[in-house]
């Protein structure tokens, strides 16, 4: 059902997609026949003169059974709910698959910009090489990304809606997790964590590339960061 | 006094009214204590670093202290015995004693933390302190209000009017006896 | 211990004869210990307060639909302001609308009624408890005028945002939402204390536990709900008001706080603090389904034991509001069983409201339409809340207007839908007269359609990814595309024509104080104690208290003429 609305573009969307459709089907369902039968009774048992209402206590156990049959399809349904989002949510948050070090970026957040640090053409953070970006995510189709997750000042939240990702940054953690792009192109990082004046006015943008592209983009930027620090 | 409504006077629970109030403030109470001491629980197992610092509480004066309220709340439970006899004065007089003990209590408090805030060991100087300061601050006030309730529930029984208020005021005294009892152990022996 | 309590010689009413002149304006309305007096208080600053949260709700949305807007009756609204609105609209509509009108007003006013009593058992405590309530609305609102503006970092007042102003720039707008937020707390504590000792000692003879009608059962669990949950808050926020003011670090990761604890402390009181206003809404439904169906409601003790249920598990949910929020990923899966198991006693309850309508005769009036509306529309909002409380789907739906269609269609019809049916249902015992049906309808039909086409664009904009608390979507070009800002714009529309209609319910409100027709006792000929005493009641609201003989829903009772029968009437 989302992926009318907005692309599908990481390995894990499409499993939350399959979850929100899951459940609406399931819910939607039994939300209609609950109301066709709540306004068939408004409209079967409307006054009429002469006509008494009936006297049911509902304390029988042949009158409960109106009750206690569908919450226990309320029940199933829920287990049923329970195992598909607990599998998803193991898939995406719990479990932590393995990525080589060049693919792994770093994400900081604070009052109201985002910076990206991409390792540079040596594969490695924290060396001199690295591409640092404000509001510009760059990273390479069909690659298993790890990220680490932190903030400065307040809370944040990093949201890639087409990833269907959301995680809060906490100043003082870091927090790892993981995406893995399918899609080339340019799209939204949101913050979802109110985090001041300035906090609708924090967009970044992802760019998911090419291999191709992606090391253009690397060689270009990678150079001119290790100028930067190298020295004039 | 005016009168009480029908209301007041009935007990279709089988408990006087006033007893029962008591009891459900003395509940939303302990949830309040109960968080603020769960978060200081949290706090206190994921840092070592709190021993450090509860190291420089005084023992000697919260054990005097603890001693201080225990014997309080006996003077509050002679109280509620002289005003279930009958005796207004005698009841009153109690409650004189239980109010001093609070005030001793008081007392000693304002000392030892003037000579911690002489340390440096200031409500922002750690977590610790912020906790020590902010649970033990809550519980004083408690103290405060019980002190001031006493004297006007004694001044009333000193006249033989509402006795039954002797004991509800006991039952409060002893909650904050009885939260103190937490304190002590948390912020002064653990370390 | 029951002879230590002197019993009062004269009742309430010997007391007036002793001052037989009628009391001055200050001595009958600010000082007045009576419990009706106090109820309408709250219902009146409650009403008041909802008209403030509705404009600051339309000045939002205003900008939202029609960005850098000069909007009327207010100007260009800057990001800070905007923050400023949503948080205090949120506020303002759950702890000055929801908790005052739902619990306080119709609390103070029916309890004392319904279970036959002169008044509530404390009621200089519940005078205290309003007044206090009264300071606390106030230091809200004088947060809008001190330096710097009102807070803005959401009603869930999230550190480290909240506990320094260097991060929020608003240094006293925070310490006043802090503090206003704790008094309220306060006063609702003492309330609550009431409302509980009330119901449980000052029962008429013969109300046994089974005869309570429902609404009170509610309101009583509601406050002990509250009372459980609210205690680790007020110590939140006293720690909150002290990094805020004193500059500790209790929630301050940099000098070893933990900003995650406050949400622990936040949404073990957030979560019960849903059911604390659904309760009290679900028995003002039991009520006028009865009486309008003429029909017993069905498994009286089911009801109950759902809200019991309800209630004891409302504490095992509360950290589905943090799944994405860093916590243990493993606790997710905890919290998403127990999120999705309360789904069963709160369907339960509507099942059983379902079932009391079989074979009933069913009125359509005023009181029954908001009623009957309460329950469709809430069964969208409980549906809805699967989503967000199955792990996997909230990754993706955390903190989008999703969220926000949902919890507004719980919400809506909890607060404002249930009050309305609670007032036009209480209207002629409240003030002696009817209010107008035609307008009443005109104001019912007003009120809901929109609020269905103001909320339902919201759930396709959050499911698109629209997310919360933005100024302005601009910035976001998958967002800002035309056909998502038109569904922007229906909803903001919606809510123009919804706040425009509530001016149809305030003059029939003050137009039927004078013009409407005549109550008498017991318009609806219903069965519970208010019906049977004058409309409005007197000073002590019976001149002979009234003695219980059965239950609250003996309706169509076969072999009687009637079809109801009063619970104080003699077999």
């Amino acid at each position: 059902m989302l992926e009318r609305l907005l692309p599908v573009a990481s390995t894990s969307a499409g499993d939350i997609d399959f979850v929100f459709s899951l459940i609406f089907w399931l819910v939607g369902f039994w939300l209609l026949v609950a109301e066709l039968v709540f306004f068939w009774l408004i409209v079967r048992y409307r006054r009429r003169d002469g006509q008494r209402a009936q006297y049911i206590t509902g304390e029988l156990k042949s009158e409960k059974r109106w009750i206690t049959i569908p919450h226990l399809l309320v029940l199933a349904c829920d287990v049923f709910i329970i195992f598909f989002a607990v599998r998803v949510w193991y898939d995406v948050k719990q479990a932590l698959p393995t990525a080589p070090e060049q693919q792994t970026v770093r994400i900081v957040a604070q009052q109201w910009a985002w910076t990206f640090f991409h390792p540079g053409p040596d594969g490695q953070l924290d060396t001199p090489d690295d591409i640092v970006k404000v509001n510009e995510l760059h990273v390479e189709v069909d690659k298993l990304y790890h990220f680490q997750l932190t903030a400065k000042d307040v809370l944040h939240s990093f949201s890639v809606p087409v990833f269907r990702l959301k995680q809060d940054a906490i100043p003082g953690r870091v927090i790892v997790g993981w995406f893995e792009p399918t899609k080339t192109g340019e799209f939204d990082i949101q913050c979802t964590e109110i985090c001041g004046i300035g906090h609708g006015l924090m967009p970044a943008r992802i760019h998911i590339e090419t291999p191709e592209q992606h090391a253009s983009w690397m060689a270009e930027h990678g150079e001119i960061s290790v100028a930067a620090v190298t020295g004039r | 006094m005016s009168a009480r409504p029908i209301a007041t006077t009935r007990s279709a629970a089988g408990m006087p009214t006033g007893r029962l109030a008591v009891w459900w403030v003395i509940a939303s109470e302990i949830v309040i204590f109960g968080g603020l001491l769960g978060s200081y629980v949290m706090f206190r197992l994921g840092h070592d670093a709190f021993a450090d610092q509860a190291a420089h509480t005084n023992t000697w004066i919260g054990a005097f202290n603890t001693f201080v309220l225990l014997t309080s709340s006996l003077f509050a439970v002679l109280g509620h015995k002289a005003a279930d006899a009958g005796d207004g004065r005698r009841a009153a007089r109690m409650l004189y004693l239980t109010a001093a003990g609070g005030m001793i209590f008081l007392t000693a408090k304002a000392f030892e933390w003037t000579t911690e805030i002489q340390h440096g060991f200031t409500i922002s100087a750690h977590t610790f302190w912020s906790f020590y300061y902010t649970a033990a601050g809550l519980h004083a006030l408690h103290v405060v209000a019980g002190i001031v309730i006493m004297l006007i529930v004694a001044a009333q029984a000193r006249k033989n009017l509402e006795l039954q208020r002797v004991e509800l005021i006991g039952l409060y005294w002893h909650f904050v006896d009885v939260v103190w009892i937490f304190l002590f152990p948390l912020l002064y022996i653990a370390k | 211990m029951a002879e230590s309590i002197p019993v009062a010689p004269s009742p309430a009413r010997a007391h007036d004869h002793e001052h037989p002149a009628e009391p001055g304006f200050i001595r009958k309305y600010l000082l007045s210990t009576d419990h009706k007096v106090i109820g309408l208080q709250y219902m009146f600053t409650g009403m008041a307060m909802a008209l403030l949260g509705g404009f600051l709700a339309y000045v939002f949305r205003m900008q939202l639909a029609f960005p850098g807007i000069d909007v009327p009756l207010f100007g260009v609204v800057s990001p800070n302001e905007y923050n400023s609105l949503i948080t205090n609209h949120g506020a303002i509509m759950i702890f000055w609308v929801a908790m005052p009108v739902l619990i306080a007003a119709f609390g103070n006013y029916l309890i004392p009624l319904m279970i036959g009593a002169d008044d509530m058992a404390f009621p200089r405590l519940n005078r205290l408890s309003y007044q206090l309530f009264l300071v606390s609305a106030l230091v809200l609102l004088a947060s809008f005028f001190v330096e710097g503006g009102a807070f803005g970092g959401a009603w869930t007042m999230y550190p480290p945002l909240s506990a320094s102003s260097e991060f929020n720039q608003t240094p006293l707008g925070t310490t006043l939402f802090i503090c206003a937020v704790a008094l309220e707390f306060v006063a609702f504590l003492m309330g609550g204390i009431n409302f509980v000792t009330t119901t449980m000692n000052s029962r008429a003879p013969g109300m046994r536990m089974y005869d309570i009608p429902m609404v009170v059962w509610m309101i009583v669990l509601a406050s002990i709900l509250f009372m459980a949950s609210v205690g680790p808050l007020v110590a939140g926020a006293v720690m909150l008001l002290f990094d805020h003011t004193l500059g500790t670090a209790f929630f301050d990761p940099q000098r070893g706080g933990d900003p995650i604890l406050w949400q622990h402390l936040f949404w073990f009181f957030g979560h019960p603090e849903v059911y604390v206003v659904l309760l009290p809404a679900v028995g003002i439904v039991a009520e006028i389904i009865t009486v309008f169906a003429r029909k017993k409601l069905f498994a009286y003790k089911t009801v109950l034991y759902t809200a019991f249920g309800t209630g004891v598990l409302s504490f095992t949910v509360w950290a589905h509001h943090q799944f994405i929020a860093g916590i243990d990923p493993r606790m997710a899966n905890v919290f998403t069983i127990t999120t999705l198991l309360i789904s069963v006693p709160i369907a339960e309850m509507m099942f059983v409201y379902i079932a009391t309508l079989y074979g009933g005769s069913i009125q359509l009036a005023t009181p029954m339409l908001w009623a009957l509306a309460f329950i469709a529309e809430f069964l969208i909002g409980g549906v809805t809340g699967i989503f967000l409380g199955a792990s996997g789907s909230d990754i993706y739906l955390h903190d989008t207007y999703f969220v926000l269609a949902h919890f507004h269609y719980t919400f809506f019809p909890i607060a404002i839908i249930g009050s309305f049916a609670a007032i036009s249902y209480w209207y002629p015992k409240m003030f002696g007269r009817m209010l107008n049906e035609t307008l009443g309808k005109i104001h019912f039909w007003g009120t809901v359609i929109p609020f269905n086409t103001i909320f339902i664009p919201l759930f396709v904009l959050g499911a698109a990814g629209e997310h919360r608390r933005i100024w302005d979507f601009a910035q976001f070009p998958e967002l800002a595309s035309e056909p998502l800002r038109n569904l922007d714009k229906v909803a903001t529309v919606s809510l123009v024509i919804m706040l425009a209609f509530q001016a149809v319910f305030l003059f029939n409100f003050f137009w039927s104080l004078r013009r409407g027709q005549k109550a008498g006792k017991n318009p609806w000929h219903a069965n519970t104690l208010e019906w049977t005493t004058e409309s409005p009641p007197p000073h002590g609201n019976w001149k002979q208290m009234p003695t219980v003989y059965r239950g609250p829903y003996e309706y169509s009772v076969p072999g009687r003429d009637a079809d109801f029968w009063p619970q104080n009437e003699p077999a």
